[in-house]
């Protein structure tokens, strides 16, 4: 016994000995933000999703043409001075339209996620908290939806409601639903088990209060990585749909219906497909890199 | 001092798994007086963290349920409560309050997301009409109390940014912000190192002589048991094996298991090339139906230890046993109770 027991002459609380290692406090948040800081690839990122956000809010100040001018006499213009991007098989001006696509595009990213993340969030603390049947029951739906290839589930719930951009919207958050659902409840379940969450317990904490003050906070990290690639995917989604037909309706600038119109001038005209093309990729690949970055940077793993 | 702050009954705490029902804690009785600290000591397995779960009533349901027994617990006032009883809401108000506990691992007790002044101050705002300001203040307080340097820009910073024994002092100060009458500790420190052990017992005792708050401290570690404890509770494969004040069972225990457990503590007068091991491992709980638990991996063992359960034996003033060898030594009488308690 006399090994482990603690000698009596030592004064007691010599804490001074227990160093602190950092000196400012960080906010876990505000180092996540400065790890992703430090990565490029997520900066250039950023400055790729900034700029299109920009030329989507300023778009009136930067478009030399009108969006749905027809001129039949400038149909299929290469690129130049006056049509930057050239003009499509009416006449309209691609850059103009470019620009208010991004708008389009950005909105649909944002709502379509943002439908997504608040329903398969709800979803996915029931089941991840309560368990059970309720676990059960919302699981094997989530189950259901993603058995089908999600464009092909979008289509369908287009085809129901009929084609327009809001309806593919709507379509694009639905079958979102699942996959941040998944995500939330596998989150909450793994957090549910965690040693503070017991802790809050024995403080004596209403289980309401821990589930919104400890267990969704704590979950945070990897749905906002989700969300951030989410858009991407949305806004990829919302272009194939607008490519069908079943997404935004002419003369409604979307990339993915410019695409479509343009696809019989792609060897005679290629800048009509090229650029429609260009900024969908462009965005996607934007939050993929923002995606990425944030992933390392808020993974639990990396830190310190 | 006579009257017990906590007074476990028969305490049955059984899991419900797939492989069965497994009793984790098998009719545990025990009890702690006021400003008392009380040890209960095992190996992983035994159900000491079980029985604590039991008594704060935290154990994770599903899988695992208070099935019989009570747990009476005093409050200052006077008021005795069966906690089983108790409605959930009202549980929620004891815990925390009049009862809190700290557990073993303290990197991970913390939430990584808040300042450690905001983790102190959420149990203070809601067990008592203390406002934001008021609380930030005795959240400083009690980080004073506990030891910390620098209380006040400790309590803006966040868990991540303190060593282990720092935050289970941060631990610590949550739990006695309440000021409770019981504190349960599960193996306060075995995660720590042994300076910081050291540290951390002596403030644990401090916080138990200065403010009367008693203790039920879990652990495997008899040197901490030597240091701390007033009186011992060993369990063994979910069942009590032997109780008594802490002289008693370190310098004169009865239970093959518990001098077992003190053999194999290093002696500093000997240099032993071995440390002395109880041979074979801990039963899986339940796979043993009659007899003596202890049985397979006693020195002592004879036909009766495999054929019939044991029970408690008193054996002096505060000193009892779960052992056979003691019945014989007192005759028929002993041998008469314990096989109409066990009422086969």
């Amino acid at each position: 016994m006399e090994t482990v027991r603690p000698d009596k002459q030592t004064p007691i609380p010599s804490p001074e000995q227990e160093a602190h290692t950092v000196p400012a406090p960080a906010s876990p948040w505000k180092e996540a933000f400065r790890q992703l800081r430090r990565n490029k690839l997520a900066v250039v990122g950023m400055f790729i999703i900034s700029f299109f956000i920009l030329i989507a809010v300023f778009a009136p100040l930067l478009t030399p043409h009108q969006v749905s001018t027809m001129n039949a006499a400038d149909r299929l213009q290469g690129p130049s001075a006056d049509y930057w991007f050239g003009t499509d098989d009416l006449g309209r001006d691609i850059f103009t339209r470019i620009v208010y696509g991004a708008r389009i595009s950005l909105m649909v990213g944002f709502f379509a996620v943002t439908g997504a993340l608040i329903f398969g969030s709800m979803l996915g603390i029931l089941a991840g908290y309560f368990g059970r049947w309720v676990d059960m029951l919302i699981s094997r739906v989530f189950d259901i939806m993603l058995a089908f290839p999600s464009i092909l589930l979008a289509i369908a719930i287009v085809a129901i409601l009929g084609p327009s951009l809001q309806n593919a919207l709507i379509a694009i958050a639905i079958i979102n639903i699942p996959i941040f659902g998944r995500l939330v409840r596998s989150k909450v379940i793994s957090i549910r088990e965690e040693e503070y969450i017991m802790a809050a317990k024995a403080q004596g904490m209403k289980s309401g209060r821990i589930l919104v003050h400890h267990v969704l906070p704590n979950s945070m990290a990897p749905i906002i990585v989700q969300a951030t690639l989410g858009f991407g995917t949305a806004i990829l989604e919302a272009a194939a749909l607008g490519f069908l037909g079943l997404g935004a309706q002419p003369p409604t600038p979307e990339w993915g219906r410019m695409l479509s119109d343009a696809r019989q001038y792609i060897t005679s005209a290629p800048w009509t497909v090229l650029f429609p093309g260009l900024s969908i990729m462009l965005v996607v690949l934007g939050f993929n890199m923002i995606g990425d970055g944030l992933r390392d940077a808020l993974d639990p793993k990396m830190k310190h | 001092m006579t009257e017990p702050v906590l007074n476990v009954e028969g305490l049955r705490t059984h899991f419900f798994t797939d492989a069965g029902e497994i009793p984790a804690v098998d009719d545990v009785s025990f009890y702690i007086n006021e400003g008392e600290v009380l040890g209960i000591v095992g190996e992983s397995g035994c159900g000491k963290s079980v029985t604590s779960l039991s008594v704060m009533g935290l154990v994770p349901n599903p899988p695992g349920k208070i099935i019989g027994g009570t747990i009476d617990f005093r409050h200052s006032g006077g008021k005795v409560e069966d906690l089983r009883r108790v409605s959930g809401r009202r549980m929620r108000q004891i815990r925390g309050n009049q009862m809190a506990m700290i557990f073993q691992e303290p990197m991970t007790s913390l939430d990584p997301l808040y300042k450690i002044g905001y983790q102190i101050t959420e149990g203070l705002r809601r067990h008592t009409k203390m406002n934001k300001k008021e609380a930030h203040r005795k959240a400083v307080d009690m980080l004073k109390i506990v030891g910390i340097p620098r209380a006040e820009q400790v309590a803006t910073e966040y868990p991540h940014q303190l060593s282990g024994g720092m935050r289970q002092r941060v631990m610590i100060a949550m739990a006695m912000a309440c000021d409770p009458e019981l504190l349960i500790a599960d193996e306060p420190t075995t995660a720590l190192d042994v300076t910081i052990q050291a540290q951390i017992l002596e403030l644990m005792k401090k916080l138990n002589k200065e403010k009367g708050t008693a203790l039920m401290l879990i652990t495997h570690d008899l040197g901490v048991v030597a240091e701390m404890c007033d009186r011992v509770v060993v369990m063994y494969a979910g069942k009590v094996v032997e109780e008594g004040d802490v002289r008693t069972i370190l310098k004169h225990p009865k239970h093959p298991y518990t001098q077992g457990l003190i053999r194999s503590l290093p002696k500093m007068s000997e240099r032993e090339e071995r440390l002395y091991s109880i041979p074979g491992t801990v039963p899986k709980p339940g796979s043993i139906k009659d007899g003596c638990r202890f049985a397979a991996r006693c020195p002592h063992t004879f036909d009766r230890c495999v054929e019939e359960t044991p029970e408690l034996l008193p054996l002096a003033e505060g000193h009892a046993c779960r052992c056979f060898l003691y019945d014989s030594l007192e005759g028929g009488g002993a041998h008469d109770r314990s096989t109409t308690a066990e009422g086969h």
